[in-house]
């Protein structure tokens, strides 16, 4: 991250899943409940946040426990990811991707690709799903507590290094000696798990079996919350490029970004979280929550803005001089994307708090990360 | 008519052929040395192919998996195109700049959890409307177990069971949503309908499964099945299991007996004659005249298999670097290293008796008078996977296959990409058109209706457990 964190405009991510943040979101969504699984509501949703200013938009996976959401169904996250792809030019896409029950191999290789359908503009938000059938689906044991973080490590370095497996330019195509591939420019992963791993170790040999990904290393994103108190440990946030964060109210959220930025510093970027409800369609936010929790209610471990417009313009401005980017939960998607659209970031603009949109920049471009040096290749010289 | 009788058991041909094309993405099969040859991992060559193909009213667009690098004598294998997209990842892309045309993935029971691949099959069908295809496949090998936690865990003998329990598996996930599972209104009392989603439980041999599916099923009810086994075991799984044979028999009079044989087993495993479709592999060189198509066929296999492939080919077998001969020589005097050929990694050429090989092929080459480079063409390229010659020679000829019901179609493998459909959308297509032979649209929007599948019924709420099941899948010699 650049030093002069305080100057640097921010960016905006929305998060895509479902029909919003509230359980009972679908009953206020703008569609018949059977169309949500469906790629053209993936492209109406992308395509109008790309259009609202959003930066990047976020797709969650894993289980649908009870309780989070009323829906019962989800579409795979790195599908709906690479749906978005060739669809936008500038919105990073970045989906949810368990650690713990998924097989290193598989991920790494799936989120390479997509970094190719979509131009260089993915990235990973790694979550570790820690709830018992995530375990039962693929009859594993439940992992659980610290354990967890350690999964989450494991899969991250895995992926790092086969990332760096194939060198950037190890297809060469040299037709004078029939060499399609230069074999000095691939590299075993050779992963091996550490004596402190929990539960059974693996390893993981390599190379990739798709070449570097476009951005050369994809940005890995994960919460703030899955390194519990071993967030500041040294080396905790190794292979993290930006930690999630959140606070008990909106009105503490600057205050917890700056403290999370003293202690991390800025080798890491920090967005932040907020759930959002707002006035529309005649109705004050406050009543929308009502009338949606009064089926279902609406528990959510992030902070949460409610309220006009304007006062939301007035926070994110105070969050954004002090993180490097917020990640927004709409309570309803279709509702609070237009009114995000028409009056909020439109005023964001206006003030300079957000960072331009760029056609065809990557996402590491958007977190002001330079092209990553090849381990194997740093290694060999 | 008379020509129908020649399959029997109440097998009625359609008339028609459909197309696929596979991307392979690896192999020996895309010639990369050519100035139109395009990029294998960037997404346009994939949406240009997808789309030309989509222009010509093919069914399915068909991708590849082989989940490590192909190595030769302990290292990379450099000489082929290699490096490739993930198929599902690529393929829900795809689902987005196309709109017809289906979309077949090949993934691998050994080294997936039912639970999670079902999921994402699941998923990329309702993304793409019903255009969703598996193309099952399996290993066993520990070398590719190399890549996974669970490393190289499964015994020969069992990883058909294995195959067909996570089938079967996966079937059950794809019928656990009732029809009515989710609300018709904002009003309704939940999203979900309580008590129309069944769980699904597995305690097998090899892994236990407690899953509550998360997806619906689509419009064309679940992913199509393909399946490519071809040992006895292997066609009696298909012939119970699949929608789509990618058949090895492409010749004429060999597609006739194979499609013969896969309507009795169909039959005997109680589906009716025409359930299970065949669409063998298959590569075009097409030309105006014949004469221009055998020059380019000559040009081809020149780009396919160059001289370092060529002896590298050899050098699989022998166990040794044969550098020092010329390709244009006679095949190497030398005998191999080792009694048992080492295989050239992922690409699997098992068991031959090395010394035996050695001698009955220079035999062969020294009785044809061909040069190693010769000779190696001869044994890479099928010569009867490939349809060499005018387009309308080719057209003629692919006919006779409509309409005696030998295949249902082909899975076209290009030479080249994403270029090497067009002369077959713009020449071939409409001369097959015109002899009435193949689609002149879409016949629906799923792929299950463009090759005239029929609906699966919804499975019973029993399946027999694990263990109990016996049979097997067909060992895939080339990385699909």
């Amino acid at each position: 991250m650049s030093t002069n964190e305080q100057e640097r405009p921010g960016f905006l991510v929305l998060e895509l899943d479902g029909d919003g943040a509230h359980p009972a979101a679908w009953r206020a969504a703008r569609h018949a409940p059977r169309e949500l699984l469906t790629g053209a509501r993936i492209r109406s949703t992308v395509l109008a946040a790309e259009s609202a200013g959003f930066h990047g938009a976020t797709f969650a996976d894993g289980s649908l426990a009870q309780g989070e959401t009323d829906v019962g169904g989800r579409l795979d996250a790195i599908q709906r990811a690479a749906f978005a792809g060739p669809l936008t030019r500038s919105i990073v896409l970045v989906p949810e991707v368990d650690t713990v029950y998924t097989e290193p191999f598989h991920v790494a290789t799936q989120l390479a690709s997509l970094d190719y359908v979509a131009g260089g503009r993915a990235g990973w938000l790694v979550a570790a799903a820690n709830s018992e059938s995530a375990g039962a689906a693929v009859g594993r044991e439940t992992v659980h507590g610290t354990a967890l973080a350690l999964e989450a490590e494991a899969s991250v370095e895995v992926s790092r290094r086969l990332w760096d497996s194939w060198e950037d330019d190890a297809v060469i195509r040299d037709v004078e000696t029939g060499q399609y591939l230069d074999a000095d420019k691939l590299h075993y992963a050779d992963f091996e798990t550490g004596p402190d791993f929990p539960g059974a170790g693996y390893t993981v040999k390599g190379p990739a079996i798709i070449p570097r990904p476009l951005q050369g290393q994809l940005p890995v994103v994960a919460p703030a919350s899955l390194f519990g108190e071993h967030l500041y440990d040294a080396g905790a946030l190794a292979g993290i490029d930006a930690v999630l964060v959140t606070a008990p109210t909106a009105q503490a959220l600057a205050a917890s970004v700056a403290n999370f930025r003293h202690r991390l510093g800025t080798t890491v970027a920090i967005i932040a979280e907020l759930d959002v409800v707002v006035d529309a369609r005649g109705q004050s936010a406050e009543e929308r929550v009502a009338y949606l929790d009064a089926h279902t209610s609406w528990l959510s471990p992030r902070a949460r803005y409610t309220g006009g417009a304007d006062g939301l313009v007035e926070l994110l401005t105070e969050v954004l001089a002090v993180a490097d980017g917020v990640r927004l939960h709409p309570a309803v998607l279709d509702v609070e994307l237009d009114e995000l659209s028409r009056l909020v970031l439109p005023a964001l603009r206006r003030r300079g708090a957000l960072a331009p949109q760029t056609p065809d920049a990557t996402f590491r471009d958007l977190l002001g990360l330079a092209r990553p040096a090849n381990r194997f290749e740093l290694a060999g010289n | 008519m008379s020509e129908n009788s020649e399959i029997g058991n109440g097998f009625i041909p359609s008339g028609q052929l459909q197309f696929g094309v596979f991307f392979q993405g690896v192999n020996s099969g895309t010639i990369w040395k050519s100035q139109d040859s395009g990029s294998q991992t960037d997404f346009e060559t994939f949406r240009t192919l997808a789309q030309t193909a989509e222009r010509g009213l093919f069914a399915a667009f068909f991708l590849g998996e082989g989940l490590r690098l192909r190595e030769h004598l302990g290292r990379p294998h450099t000489l082929d195109v290699a490096g490739r997209p993930d198929a599902q990842t690529m393929l829900a892309a795809l689902a987005a700049v196309t709109t017809k045309i289906g979309l077949v993935a090949t993934q691998n029971t050994t080294y997936n959890d039912p639970a999670h691949l079902a999921h994402r099959l699941s998923s990329l069908d309702l993304l793409s409307a019903g255009r969703a295809a598996w193309n099952v496949v399996t290993t066993d090998n520990a070398w590719t177990g190399a890549n996974f936690r669970r490393g190289g865990y499964l015994d020969h003998e069992d990883r058909y069971t294995h195959a067909e329990a996570f089938v079967e598996t996966a079937k059950r996930i794809w019928d656990s949503w009732d029809d009515d599972a989710i609300a018709d209104s904002e009003t309704a009392a939940a999203w979900q309908t309580p008590g129309s989603v069944r769980r699904v439980l597995h305690d097998g041999q090899h892994y236990r499964v407690d899953y509550t599916p998360r997806l619906p099923r689509s419009s064309q009810y679940r992913p199509v099945l393909f399946q490519a086994g071809d040992s006895p075991e292997g066609r009696d799984f298909a012939a119970r299991q699949a929608d789509v044979i990618f058949s090895a028999h492409p010749a004429y009079d060999d597609a006739l007996t194979f499609r013969r044989d896969i309507v009795a087993r169909a039959v005997k495993a109680g589906r009716g004659a025409n359930d299970v479709q065949i669409m063998p592999a298959s590569e075009f060189i097409l030309a105006a005249t014949a004469g221009e198509a055998q020059e380019k066929k000559a040009w081809v296999r020149s780009l396919q298999i160059g001289p370092q492939q060529a002896l590298a080919y050899l050098e699989q077998f022998w166990g040794r670097e044969l550098s020092s001969y010329d390709p244009d020589g006679p095949l190497p005097e030398i005998d191999p290293v080792v009694a048992e050929t080492s295989e050239t990694r992922g690409s699997g050429f098992h068991g031959a008796k090395a010394r035996q090989l050695a001698d009955q092929w220079r035999a062969e080459a020294k009785d044809k008078g061909l040069s190693i480079r010769q000779f190696v063409t001869g044994k890479t390229n099928r010569v009867d996977a490939t349809f060499t010659g005018s387009y309308t020679d080719v057209a003629d000829t692919l006919a006779r296959y409509a309409r005696t019901g030998a295949v249902d179609g082909f899975n076209i493998s290009p030479w080249l990409v994403p270029t090497g459909l067009d002369d077959i959308v713009n020449h071939l297509v409409p001369a097959l058109q015109e002899r009435g032979v193949y689609p002149t649209e879409y016949a629906g929007t799923t792929l299950r209706e463009h090759l005239g599948l029929p609906v699966p019924q919804r499975s019973p709420e029993t399946i027999a457990d694990d263990g109990e099941i016996r049979l097997e899948l067909a060992v895939h010699q080339q990385q699909l």
